[in-house]
């Protein structure tokens, strides 16, 4: 779908991507992780063509079709649109019907009608993700998709991602924080820090020394466990942990304490 | 009372200016080119200025004027560190006074009249200028009917638009081309001075009345052209200037708007923006 190779961007002598090779192929989930400033969104801009990279290549299919979803929405409060003429922009043959379902899968159905400039934080961006999703793009790219939508409603968001993917069958490139989402749905981690940490699967990725340099013996802990409890949780017990138990620990947002968190 | 010829021309120029005003203004607004709309029309006096000493159309002088100025713009806010209103505010300043330097050497040598390019002279009108204005306003009408869906949507989020495959670019440099197209007609109607009051007043007051864009661009066209004819009709009864005078009947629609309709469809009081 989209091939990175050698690209490199620098703002005001100081570099932001540093030899970055990345790749997304059709039905693959990329997670990129990584410390504030260590150029993901940057990463994401080149991908979609919003910045040109100082050097480097950046190739794209031929007429694939983008869906994008920055990480903020910044509507002019004097400029108004509702939700539902938002989506239909998207879209060149959107109908009513198609803009109602899109919303009620990512549980914003009520807001069809009303201005996006009073929308919350979340609630754009779950209308951006229903925006991208109404293009049926052959690749996806999520900046911190749920970085203000509710800790309840992250995991049920995370796996309507992941049934995007098989529906359109299309490659999702997204920045995350969240570990039970890195760990259970994505297929290659790349851990950046303007240069590529290391990459791979989630698994790999936690037991290389950069990325335990990075996050810490407790993050790359995490993510080693978590797969060891998956595989416990249902081949010794062979019963369901309900998602519950773990949900204050996977979905915690306070960095300080948060163990499983990257 | 007879209804006299130039009165006629003038309102019908009043009203083609208004046409395309109305739906530009929507986007001066909505992407925050208020002071940038003034510094175009600051610079089209240079335009006028220029226009006399290469003795070329005025119109086509204050395009061309326009989108170079732009241009300079976009790169000065490329390479320098200064503030965005800073450095319109020294295109804005430096342009302005050029022109009227230059414009004012002329007035030895030929009759130029400085206020007219100021503050319009709309009552001058003749009936080519007619067809100048409702051929330019035509057109910007029709490229921004073209274009609507993709200038909207780089205005809701320029970023979205690029990965959806539209020329961001290309899309500001139209919309650059187009207000400077406007200003151009509107010198003859309000003036250098006053153009901006035809391209932001009206678009305000059609926000607080507006749920879609659409609407608002309709409604701010219809907000214009009844600020022409009101403007028109209190000048010719009591003899005052008629560029300033459309100018305040704009300002005094946009208040008792705001007075009559408090809160906007688009305000929401628990949202800071």
């Amino acid at each position: 779908m989209v091939e990175v190779t050698g690209i490199c961007i620098a703002r005001e002598g100081r570099a932001v991507l540093d030899h970055v090779d990345i790749s997304v192929s059709r039905g693959e989930i990329v997670t990129v992780v990584g410390i504030n400033g260590a150029g993901k969104t940057s990463l994401l801009r080149a991908v979609i063509g919003s910045i040109q990279p100082d050097s480097g290549h950046i190739w794209r299919r031929p007429d694939l079709r983008i869906g994008y979803m920055p990480q903020q929405l910044d509507v002019d409060a004097a400029m108004p649109i509702t939700v539902g003429r938002f989506l239909s922009l998207g879209t060149g043959n959107s109908s009513k019907a198609r803009s109602e379902k899109a919303l009620s899968e990512v549980g914003a159905a009520p807001l069809i009608s009303q201005q996006l400039a009073t929308l919350s934080g979340g609630e754009r961006q779950r209308v951006m993700m229903a925006r991208a999703m109404l293009r049926e793009p052959d690749l996806l790219v999520l900046d911190e998709p749920m970085s203000s939508v509710d800790v309840s409603a992250q995991a049920g968001l995370y796996q309507l991602i992941g049934n995007i993917r098989t529906r359109f069958n299309c490659g999702i490139l997204l920045v995350s924080h969240d570990l039970h989402h890195v760990m259970s749905s994505t297929d290659k981690v790349i851990c950046l820090n303007r240069h590529v940490c290391c990459t791979g699967q989630p698994q790999m990725v936690a037991r290389d020394p950069e990325f335990i340099a990075l996050f810490g013996q407790t993050g790359a802990d995490a993510i080693a466990n978590y797969k060891h409890h998956h595989d416990h949780r249902h081949s010794d017990h062979g019963e369901v942990i309900p998602l519950s138990e773990k949900a204050p620990h996977m979905f915690d947002k306070n960095i300080e304490n948060s163990g499983p968190q990257i | 009372m007879i209804i006299e010829e130039f009165i006629v021309r003038a309102l019908f120029g009043g009203i083609g200016t208004a046409i395309a005003a109305g739906p530009l203004g929507c986007f001066v607004v909505w992407r925050r080119m208020a002071y940038f709309g003034t510094t175009l029309s600051h610079a089209a006096l240079l335009g006028v200025a220029i226009g006399l000493i290469l003795h070329i159309d005025v119109t086509i002088a204050v395009v061309a004027v326009c989108v170079a100025i732009a241009l300079l713009l976009a790169l000065l806010q490329q390479k320098g560190t200064l503030p965005n209103d800073t450095v319109l505010g020294i295109l804005d300043q430096g342009t302005l006074a050029l022109g009227i330097l230059v414009i004012v050497a002329f007035l030895q040598t030929m009759r130029v009249d400085l206020l007219s390019y100021l503050f319009g002279d709309i009552l001058a009108i003749r009936t080519v200028d007619l067809y100048v204005i409702y051929g330019v306003s035509l057109i910007a009408l029709a490229i921004v009917v073209t274009f609507w869906k993709s200038l909207l949507t780089i205005t809701v989020d320029e970023e979205i638009a690029t990965a959806e495959g539209i020329n961001v670019l290309a899309m500001r440099l139209i919309l650059t081309l187009l207000i400077a197209m406007v200003i151009a007609i509107g010198m003859k109607v309000v003036g250098a001075l006053l153009i901006v009051s035809l391209l932001i007043l009206p678009a305000a007051t059609a926000q607080q009345l507006s749920r879609s864009p659409e609407q608002m661009a309709i409604v701010a066209t219809s907000i214009g052209v009844a600020s022409v004819m009101l403007g028109l009709t209190v000048s010719l009864y009591t003899d005052t200037p008629t560029g300033p005078t459309i100018a305040v009947a704009a300002t005094g629609i946009f208040i008792a708007t705001q007075i009559l309709f408090k809160s906007s469809p688009t305000r929401n009081p628990n949202l800071k923006t």
